[in-house]
């Protein structure tokens, strides 16, 4: 078989992990952001309690490799208790992913709401407007805008971290470009599976680069 | 009846005081201009009635009532929560970089208030918003966000916002200092207005000619304390103190 023919033979397995990489990536992403949201307003509080908590575990996350995370969570906990067992490592790893990258986006959310001119709190503030209302009206959209950037950047970095989840026997893009490599005895399969990351890599920046100018029509 | 009386408020910034003792009082209906230098605390004084800052001591009233008594910076007595939340949208408040929403178009930004906040239907608080445009003049800038508007078109808007919430008194805090002066006019003729309705104000201000003209009361303040009260005439053709009469000399 020539070089354009195996390529083409592996490209069904490529894609299967590609759709793993994806899927983990968009998933932990999304769920993450949401997490992230209370997690900044949570380390924005007043309420002493609260605000260590929530600056804990962003510390806790964003301090530990997520290697050992995805370890702990997988193979660690069962070993605390037996209830803590996740039997999928598809779960385990999205657990992993969802909680670190949280930890990330949380920061990027405290430093939008923070960059946010005091006025608008006040202005909010005169015509009546509640604490949560300020946020969910006034805030909230306007950090939407500035986040763009990083969370785009954020799925880029989740996209080529979800390779570590070989070790937890997870299938992904990497490790299936890593046993079609020593079954076939070639590198040659290495191309295509880096391709496809460009390409995921690409698609996510078109979409944020379209996402950013329909909420820039405000400036 | 008083809008607004003040007994003996102080304000302190750490070691600072910005405000000493200050008695102020707002009639219904009465236009009051405050001028003095930078740093006198013009604007903490207007920050502190409406709550943006807490006073350190002394004694607010609203409308005669008790709105806030504190002493070395506690509270001691306050109205009840919903008495208190409903004397501060008796405020309404124009800022002198007007704090416009962006990411609102300016009908939104005028009808926010009464749609959230007073809760009125969407087709009653566009109505609103759409009829504050049109005494401001912006009618036509109704779907346009504010990063599009010339400065004293924002300040327009940010007065029609504040005037959403139909409050009995609206405070000003230099509402032109941030324009060109080329815009500076728009922004004093819609005031002269709200003045003409019978308006209760109570202006920051550095347009002598706007205070003139408009004002029923003037009020010199510097370093933390009302200094001279009055008239126009009486503060500008006869101040008493030397602080003010160096104060009108350095802006007349
Ligand atoms: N949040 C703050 N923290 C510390 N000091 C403050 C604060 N706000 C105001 N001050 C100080 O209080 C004093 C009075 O300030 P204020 O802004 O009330 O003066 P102003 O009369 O409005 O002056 P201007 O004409 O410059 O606006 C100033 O010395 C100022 O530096
Ligand atoms: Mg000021």
């Amino acid at each position: 078989m020539n070089g354009m023919t195996r390529i083409v033979t592996w490209m069904p397995q490529l894609f299967k992990g590609a759709q793993t990489t994806i899927i983990i990536t968009i998933l932990s992403v999304a769920i993450g952001l949401f997490l992230s949201l209370f997690l900044a307003l949570g380390k924005m509080s007043k309420h002493a309690v609260l605000n260590r908590l929530c600056s804990g575990y962003v510390f806790f996350f964003r301090g530990t490799p997520l290697l050992m995370q995805i370890y702990f969570i997988y193979f660690g906990l069962p070993q605390f208790h037996p209830a803590l067992t996740i039997r999928s490592a598809f779960l385990a790893a999205m657990i992993a992913y969802t909680l670190n990258t949280a930890a990330y986006l949380a920061e990027n959310i405290r430093a939008g709401i923070q960059s946010i001119d005091k006025g608008q709190f006040e202005a909010a503030r005169t015509i009546g407007m509640t604490g949560a209302q300020t946020m969910r009206y006034v805030i909230i959209p306007q950090t939407v805008r500035r986040l763009i950037p990083p969370v785009g950047n954020e799925f880029i970095m989740v996209l080529k971290d979800v390779s570590l989840v070989a070790i937890i026997g997870l299938a992904d893009l990497t490790k299936v470009t890593r046993a079609i490599s020593s079954s076939s005895a070639t590198a040659l399969v290495y191309i295509p599976a880096m391709i496809i990351y460009l390409v995921i890599t690409a698609l996510f920046q078109l979409v944020f680069n379209k996402l950013e100018k329909k909420y820039s029509v405000y400036e | 009846m008083s809008i607004i009386r003040t007994e003996d408020i102080c304000k302190n910034f750490g070691d600072l005081q910005v405000l000493k003792n200050v008695n102020l009082t707002v009639n219904q209906g009465e236009v009051v201009v405050i001028i003095g230098p930078s740093g006198a605390g013009k604007s903490t004084l207007l920050r502190s009635l409406n709550t943006l800052e807490t006073i350190t001591s002394g004694k607010i009233f609203m409308e005669d009532k008790l709105f806030q008594r504190v002493e070395r910076g506690e509270i001691r007595e306050e109205m009840k929560k919903e008495e208190k939340k409903a004397a501060l949208l008796e405020m309404g408040m124009v800022f002198q970089r007007f704090h416009l929403f962006p990411n609102m178009t300016v009908k939104q930004n005028v009808l926010a208030g009464p749609l959230y906040v007073q809760k009125i239907p969407k087709e009653e608080a566009e109505q609103r918003a759409l009829s504050l445009l049109d005494k401001v003049g912006l009618l036509e800038k109704a779907d346009a966000y504010p990063s599009h508007l010339s400065g004293g078109q924002q300040q327009r808007v940010a007065i029609a916002r504040a005037l959403a919430m139909q409050p009995k008194i609206m405070l000003f805090d230099e509402p032109t200092s941030a324009l060109d002066p080329e815009l500076v006019g728009e922004v004093l003729s819609v005031m002269k207005d709200l003045a003409s309705q019978g308006m209760t104000m109570l202006c920051v201000t550095h347009e002598m000619g706007f205070a003139r003209e408009v004002a029923d009361r003037v009020v010199f303040m510097a370093d933390g304390q009302i200094l001279e009260e009055g008239t126009p005439e009486e503060i500008f053709q006869n101040p008493q103190t030397a602080k003010a009469k160096q104060f009108l000399a350095s802006v007349l």
